[in-house]
C-alpha cells in the first residue's frame, strides 16, 4: 500500500515540478513558497505535512504571537516562577522545597464533533503536558460553555462531554476540583471545552522539553500508532496523497484512559530514577510535534527511523505516521546506558516502548523510511520559525452602539413581589442554577487529598500531609463582559479568579489562560483578541501574578457569527495550612455577615440584565486591581487568623446569588438589612468587581472590622446568618426549600 | 415475528481499548496464534409483523441514529431465519 515511488529527499530534489497539495493541508501559497525557499527545494509529502501541521494556527500560534508576547514582556518580578512560558507548562514553588506545574488547554472543536471522546481526549492531552513537566498530576478542572441550555443540540453535546471528561478523569484516579458551566446560544455551534490540570513535583524533579547529548536515544512509548486524528491540527484529505486509499482518515481520537495511567507510572518512574534527558507528550501533530520541538529545543540533530514506531494499521503511509495524533503517546530522549532500564521500566508497566532514533551532532532533522530519507530539514524552522502574522484588527463599528445600549437604563422591579420574583428567576436561571447535576458525575474525592471542590470557589488540594501545605485554583472567564469590552472583560476574567482563590484563604501565584477567540481573519475578532491580551498582560503585572503559560483557540464560529470573546483565566494559590481554608457555607447561627468593597449601579453585561431581559449591552463592570489586590490580603488574612467562617466572592448574579449559595450549602438562613445610600434592587443584583461576603463570628468582629478599617478596606454589615429563610428586611422572605427547588431542579429538568 | 440482527463495530482505524486488552490477555492464558481483536456490540431486534423494505429502512435509521454513534461506528443491518419451533 505504500506510495510508489517513495517521495525521498533524492526524489524531490531532481523533480522539483511536482505539485503537491499545500492549499488542502491548510497552507497558504506564501506559506508554500518559504518552505520552498527555506529547504533550497520542493519539499517531500512527509516535510509538507510536517510544515503543515506545525505551521497551524493551532500549533504554531501564527495570528497571537505578536500579541502573546506581551505576557512575557510585562510579566511581573516573582520569585516563585520556576519555568515560564515556551515549556509543556509552567512551573511555580509553592514553598517547603515543592513546585506546582499548572496549565489549561482547550479541545472545543473535537469535543463538538465527538462530544464523549472530544472532551475525554483533552483530559488526557492536558495530563500529558503536566507529566512532561516531571510532576505527578493531582487534579482537574474543567470550564465548559455551551449553547442555550434549551437546545436540543445541547443535550447532545453536553452529557457526552461531562461524560467523557467524568469517565477519563476518574478513570486516572484524578479528583476533579474546580470549574464553570456557561450556557450561552453564541456557544451553539461552537461549545468550549476547555481542561486543566495541576502536578506536583519536589523542585529537582523538573524536566524539560528537549534533546541533548549526540548518541542519545529517542524512545516512543505508549500506545501503538493508528490512523486517529489525522486532519485534527491540519486539515489533510489523505486522498490527496494517495487516491488508492479507501477512507478518509477521521478526525476523531479515541482516548484509553488505562494507558494513560500506565503512561503517568511508568514516567514517573523513570523520572525518579533519572533515566530521562528530555521528554515531550505528544499532542497535536504527533511525532512531527515531538521530533521538531524535542531537536530544536536541544542541539537540534535528530535521525528517526519511521519504520520503528509501532503502528495499530499496517496501511499508515510514512506522511500519516508523522501526522497522527493517536492518544496516550510520550517521547522521551534517554542516554544509550540507560536504555535498558528504560525499556525495562516500560515492560514492567505492560507499556510498548521503542527506540525510533538518535540525537545527532548536526543539526538536521532526518527521517528515513524503508531505508530512504524522506525528511531532511533545520528542525528550528519547523517548530519555532513558523510564520508570524500582524493580522489586520479594528475596534467593530457596532462596539459604541452595543455600549451605548445602558443596562443601567433597563427597567427595574417597582414593588417587592417583582423584586422577590426576579430572585427566584435569577437563582433559577441555567446559569446562575446549581451545577451539582453535572459536577455528580465527576469524582471530587479519589486520592484522598481534596479539601475543597466545586461550588466552592476554588478547588483546594493538600499536598502535604504533615504541614497540611496546600494548593488552590480558580477558573473564571466571562464572555458577556469581554463581548462588552475585551480589556475589561479579560481583567475582571483574572479579577474574579484571583478573588475566588484568595476567598478559600490561599494566596494567588500565578496565571494559565485559555483564550477562546472566533476567526483571526476577521478585524473585529482579532481586536477583541488584541484587547483581551493587553488587558490581562497589564492585570498580571499589576497584581503580580506572571502567566505561565496557557493556549489559545482560534476560528470558535460558524459562517460569520463568532462566540463571546472568551478568555478563561486560571490562577493557582497556595495556602500553608488547608486546615485554615474558608468554605462558602454559612456555618453558624448568629454570625454576622459584612460585605467588602464597594456596591455601585453595574449592570452591563449582568446575570440579571440577561435573565430578566434577555439583554447585553453597556460596560461591564469596573476594574480596580489594588482594591482586588486589597481584599485578597484582607480575606487571606482573616482566614489565617480565624476571624471568617465563611467566605465568597460576589461575581455574576450579584450579592444575592452568594447569600443564597452560602445560605443552601450551610442548610442556615439569612436576615439582610439594606445599608444606608444603597437600594435593595442594587444590593442584590449589582455587579461591581472587588467584593466579597463573609460570615464572621461576634467574638471577632471587631479585630476584623479593626483591620478593614485600617487597611482601608469598605466593609458594611449587612446582616446575619439566621433561620431558614433569606429575608431582606421590609421587601420579602424566601424559605430555604423554595429557593432549593428553585436553583437545584433546572439543569436536572433540562438535560436528565 | 422476526429477528433483525444489527451488528456495531468502532471503525477499523478507531482505537479499540477493550479489543486490546483481550487480546493481549489471550497469550498469558495460553491461546496463541491471535493477531488481532476487535469488539463490537450486537443488537437483536425483534420484530412486529413483517421484515419489508420499509421495516428494514426504519431500522438502518435507528440504528444510525441510535444504536450506533456514526461518527465512530460502522454498522450492518441483517435479517436472521428463526428456526420454525419458535414460530
Amino acid at each position: 500500500m505504500s506510495r510508489t515511488p517513495l517521495d525521498t529527499v533524492e526524489h524531490a530534489a531532481a523533480t522539483p515540478d511536482v505539485e503537491l497539495p499545500w492549499a488542502e493541508l491548510g497552507l497558504k501559497k506564501d506559506e508554500y513558497e518559504r518552505v520552498v525557499e527555506i529547504l533550497g527545494r520542493r519539499p517531500t509529502g512527509a516535510e509538507l505535512a510536517m510544515y503543515s501541521v506545525m505551521w497551524s494556527e493551532h500549533c504554531s500560534y501564527k495570528s497571537s504571537k505578536v500579541h502573546l508576547r506581551q505576557f512575557g514582556e510585562k510579566a511581573p518580578e516573582n520569585d516563585a516562577l520556576l519555568v515560564g512560558i515556551g515549556e509543556n507548562a509552567g512551573v511555580v514553588d509553592v514553598g517547603q522545597g515543592y513546585a506546582v506545574t499548572f496549565k489549561v488547554e482547550s479541545h472545543n472543536h473535537p469535543s463538538y464533533v465527538e462530544p464523549y471522546q472530544g472532551a475525554a481526549t483533552g483530559v488526557g492531552g492536558i495530563v500529558r503536558d503536566i507529566i512532561a513537566m516531571g510532576a505527578r498530576p493531582v487534579a482537574v478542572v474543567d470550564p465548559l460553555r455551551f449553547g442555550a441550555a434549551d437546545h436540543p443540540d445541547t443535550k447532545r453535546v453536553l452529557p457526552g462531554v461531562v461524560a467523557g471528561i467524568g469517565g477519563y478523569g476518574n478513570c486516572l484516579g484524578l479528583p476533579n476540583i474546580g470549574g464553570e458551566v456557561v450556557f450561552d446560544a453564541v456557544y451553539q455551534g461552537n461549545p468550549l471545552v476547555n481542561a486543566g490540570c495541576i502536578g506536583v513535583m519536589r523542585h529537582e524533579d523538573i524536566h524539560l522539553a528537549k534533546a541533548s547529548g549526540a548518541g542519545n536515544k529517542v524512545i516512543l512509548y505508549g500506545a501503538r500508532t493508528g490512523g486517529d486524528g489525522i486532519g485534527g491540527a491540519s486539515i489533510l484529505a489523505s486522498e490527496t496523497f494517495d487516491d488508492a486509499k479507501p477512507s478518509k482518515r477521521p478526525a476523531v481520537q479515541v482516548g484509553d484512559p488505562f494507558q494513560e495511567k500506565l503512561l503517568i507510572e511508568c514516567t514517573l518512574e523513570a523520572f525518579q530514577e533519572k533515566l530521562v534527558v528530555g521528554i515531550q507528550d505528544l499532542g497535536a501533530a504527533g511525532l512531527s510535534c515531538a521530533t521538531s520541538e524535542l531537536a530544536s529545543n536541544g542541539s537540534g540533530g535528530m535521525r528517526v527511523t519511521l519504520d520503528d514506531v509501532p503502528l495499530r494499521d499496517s496501511t499508515l503511509s510514512p506522511e500519516e505516521i508523522l501526522m497522527s495524533e493517536s492518544q496516550e503517546r510520550m517521547c522521551a530522549v534517554v542516554e544509550p546506558e540507560k536504555v535498558d532500564r528504560f525499556l525495562e521500566i516500560c515492560e514492567k508497566w505492560d507499556v510498548i516502548a521503542t527506540v525510533i532514533g538518535e540525537v545527532t551532532d548536526g543539526d538536521r532533522l532526518e527521517i528515513f523510511w524503508h531505508g530512504e530519507k524522506i525528511v531532511d530539514v533545520d528542525p528550528r524552522t519547523v517548530a519555532h520559525e513558523g510564520p508570524t502574522y500582524e493580522r489586520p484588527y479594528a475596534r467593530p463599528a457596532w462596539q459604541d452602539e452595543l455600549q451605548a445600549d445602558d443596562a443601567n437604563k433597563l427597567p427595574r422591579p417597582r414593588t417587592a413581589d417583582e423584586l422577590k420574583d426576579q430572585v427566584l428567576q435569577l437563582v433559577a436561571s441555567p446559569n446562575q442554577a446549581s451545577k451539582k447535576w453535572i459536577t455528580s458525575q465527576y469524582d471530587h474525592f479519589v486520592q484522598g487529598n481534596t479539601v475543597l471542590a466545586q461550588p466552592e470557589d476554588s478547588g483546594m488540594i493538600r499536598i502535604d500531609e504533615e504541614t497540611g501545605l496546600g494548593v488552590a485554583i480558580a477558573t473564571d472567564g466571562n464572555g458577556r463582559y469581554a463581548k462588552l469590552d475585551p480589556y475589561t472583560g479579560a481583567q475582571l476574567a483574572l479579577a474574579e479568579a484571583y478573588r475566588n482563590v484568595a476567598t478559600t484563604g490561599a494566596k494567588p501565584l500565578a496565571v494559565s489562560d485559555c483564550l477562546n477567540f472566533g476567526s483571526p481573519e476577521d478585524p473585529a475578532v482579532m481586536w477583541q483578541f488584541a484587547e483581551a491580551v493587553r488587558g490581562l498582560a497589564d492585570a498580571c503585572q499589576q497584581l503580580g501574578t506572571p502567566v505561565t503559560g496557557g493556549n489559545v483557540s482560534l476560528y470558535n464560529q460558524t459562517g460569520e457569527a463568532a462566540i463571546h470573546p472568551t478568555p478563561v483565566v486560571a490562577v493557582l494559590g497556595v495556602i500553608d495550612d488547608v486546615a485554615r481554608r474558608t468554605p462558602v457555607a454559612f456555618r453558624e447561627e448568629g454570625q454576622l455577615i459584612y460585605l467588602l468593597g464597594d456596591t455601585r449601579e453595574e449592570f452591563g453585561g449582568s446575570a440579571w440584565s440577561q435573565v430578566v431581559h434577555d439583554h447585553l449591552g453597556g460596560l461591564p463592570p469596573q476594574v480596580d486591581l489594588e482594591r482586588e489586590r486589597l481584599l485578597a490580603e484582607i480575606l487571606i488574612s482573616a482566614s489565617r487568623d480565624g476571624m471568617i467562617d465563611s467566605a465568597h466572592d460576589l461575581s455574576d448574579g450579584g450579592l444575592i446569588q452568594a447569600v443564597v449559595e452560602s445560605a443552601l450549602l450551610g442548610g442556615k438562613g439569612a436576615r439582610l438589612v439594606v445599608p444606608d445610600g444603597l437600594d435593595a434592587f442594587t444590593l442584590l443584583f449589582s455587579e461591581s468587581a472587588g467584593r466579597a461576603i463573609v460570615a464572621v463570628p461576634r467574638s471577632e468582629e471587631l479585630r476584623f472590622t479593626d483591620m478593614c478599617g485600617a487597611r482601608g478596606l469598605p466593609a458594611t454589615r449587612i446582616g446575619v446568618v439566621d433561620g431558614d429563610t433569606v429575608e431582606i428586611q421590609g421587601e420579602f422572605s424566601l424559605s430555604l426549600e423554595e429557593l432549593r427547588t428553585a436553583h437545584e431542579s433546572t439543569i436536572p429538568a433540562l438535560l436528565a | 415475528m422476526a429477528r433483525v440482527v444489527v451488528d456495531v463495530m468502532l471503525k477499523p482505524e478507531i482505537l479499540d481499548p477493550q479489543g486490546q486488552a483481550v487480546q493481549r490477555a489471550l497469550p498469558r492464558l495460553g491461546f496463541d496464534g491471535i493477531s488481532d481483536v476487535r469488539q463490537g456490540k450486537r443488537f437483536e431486534l425483534e420484530v412486529d409483523g413483517p421484515v419489508d423494505e420499509a421495516a428494514l429502512a426504519r431500522i438502518h435509521d435507528l440504528a444510525e441514529s441510535f444504536l450506533a454513534n456514526t461518527v465512530i461506528e460502522d454498522f450492518t443491518v441483517r435479517v436472521e431465519e428463526v428456526a420454525e419451533a419458535v414460530k
